[in-house]
């Protein structure tokens, strides 16, 4: 074994029930003095309770705005290795789907030009390569453009779009959630490598409401799979489970939040238009209960995460589109929203503020959307009432003489 | 006549080396900068394409500090050497 940096303190982060990082740093350190250093420094930081990196503000390959990620050392003479040790972030392709052969490629080549340690995968998505430094970048990016990947985004541009894997390998899912994320992703290259954005824009794909990429708290746009028919029922199907002892009364139907469904004991009955889509009776029965046949997908606008302001939620812009391709009036309405949002957007600021700030009827208008009871946060809650069609200058005088 | 994007590139280079060192311009700043300056002539698609050959030629480098700025190639202040 190299002599590796003596580490109490992270050796504690190894004794615990879970994989650890920091036996995997070890392992990569055996053969990378990176991570051997990047070990030395991550213990001093914990021993003394300071991050010893330093943000790089330039680092980039030529032409790309995004995609690398600056960081140095600020203890270059104790950790020579890693005084310049920058991230880059790889497009994944679309649900994640990788060939052994090409995760191989991928990890031969880190190994060869920077620590051998990746992140698989970012919260945005992307393959996270860590630490390299600066005159390997380009020789990086010209060997993964050879295996045919690409750098993400990153700063104030598009971020990698993602999707969960969808018709792939789910059978819930309402529309083609790879595709149309491999769509976005090549027909927006520019946004994506060249940031012109007042900040970050990120678009994430749900194939059914069960979102399993959370695409409603951590996309800007989140684009989720719905129907707008009945729940398909096999009822032969639902007396099977009852047979074989599910409570469905207590099980499928207490739990239902829009109180819209009974069960005889003999047939389940849905008022589906009461249904709020919450695909819990379809994951209790997924045997017994289908989504409708009818599907598409509800775009909604403007979550985020909790940094400048607090955490948002997207809420819904688009109830229903069918969303295929070659998806014209989903690329229409995104550029709408980034003409409007690059226009009058201040730095740093997301979509979801941009639209608390303006108003969402302000900014409806703007992107040219007629407003619909449909735009809510949630469910039956709070639909954006407009009266202007309604009240015309002078109606309150009339009011007031009548 | 229309501009050319080599003459909106000029133009955006001499606004981000005049303001090099008192402010950062973010793409965004820069394309509202030559809307006012030369109006309909400078659309947003000729004002990328402008940004385009100014980060491809090397005279202008994409920045990040908590936002992307374009400025003019220089010393990286967080560097190592």
């Amino acid at each position: 074994m190299a002599d590796l940096p003596k580490t109490p303190l992270l050796d504690e982060l190894e004794s615990g029930p879970f994989p650890s990082f920091v036996s995997e740093i070890k392992r990569a350190a055996e053969k990378n003095d990176m991570s051997k250093d990047l070990l030395g420094q991550l213990e001093q930081s914990y021993r003394e309770k300071i991050g010893h990196w330093k943000h790089g503000g330039i680092v980039g390959v030529m032409g790309y705005g995004g995609g690398v990620i600056g960081r140095y050392s600020d203890l270059p003479k104790e950790w020579p290795n890693i005084s310049h040790f920058h991230t880059m972030r790889i497009n994944h392709p679309s649900g994640w789907f990788y060939t052994s052969k090409s995760l191989r490629e991928i990890c031969n080549i880190w190994e060869k030009h920077g620590s051998g340690l990746t992140n698989m995968h970012g919260s945005t998505g992307d393959i996270i390569l860590l630490g390299t430094t600066t005159d390997h970048l380009e020789p990086v990016f010209e060997e993964l453009g050879k295996i045919d990947f690409d750098i993400g985004g990153s700063g104030s541009d598009l971020r990698t779009p993602s999707c969960c894997c969808g018709q792939a390998r789910c059978e819930w899912a309402c529309y083609d959630t790879m595709a149309l994320t491999y769509d976005l992703t090549m027909h927006y290259q520019d946004e994506l490598h060249r940031p012109a954005f007042p900040y970050k824009f990120k678009f994430k794909m749900s194939g059914c409401p069960n979102d399993c990429v959370a695409s409603i708290a951590r996309s800007d746009m989140s684009i989720i799979g719905t129907w707008r028919d009945s729940i398909q029922i096999d009822q032969d199907a639902v007396r099977e489970y009852a047979d074989k002892g599910m409570d469905i009364r207590s099980d499928v139907i207490g739990n239902c939040p829009a109180k819209c469904m009974d069960f005889d004991g003999k047939e389940l009955h849905i008022e589906n238009s009461y249904c709020v889509r919450c695909m819990h009776c379809i994951n209790v029965m997924p045997k017994a209960l289908r989504p409708g046949k009818d599907k598409g997908a509800t775009v909604l606008l403007g979550s985020k995460a909790p940094i400048v302001e607090g955490a948002m939620l997207s809420s819904v812009l688009i109830p229903f589109w069918k969303l295929e391709p070659p998806y014209s009036d989903l690329k229409e309405i995104v550029d709408n929203i980034w003409d409007v949002w690059c226009e009058d957007g201040k730095a740093r600021e997301r979509v979801g503020e941009f639209i608390q700030r303006v108003g969402l009827g302000n900014f409806l208008d703007a992107i040219g959307l007629e407003p619909v009871a449909e735009m809510v946060a949630h469910p039956r809650e709070n639909p954006y009432v407009f009266y202007e069609d309604y009240f015309e200058e002078g109606d309150e005088e009339e009011e007031e003489k009548g | 006549m229309a501009k050319t994007a080599e003459e909106i590139a000029d133009a955006m280079f001499a606004l981000v080396k005049d303001s090099f060192g008192v402010k950062k311009l973010k793409p965004g700043d820069l394309i509202k900068a030559m809307k006012e300056l030369y109006g309909d002539e400078a659309d947003k698609k000729l004002c990328k394409e402008a940004i385009k050959l100014l980060v491809n030629s090397g005279r202008c480098v994409y920045t990040y500090f908590g936002g992307s700025f374009l400025e003019i190639p220089h010393k990286e202040g967080a560097a190592n050497d």
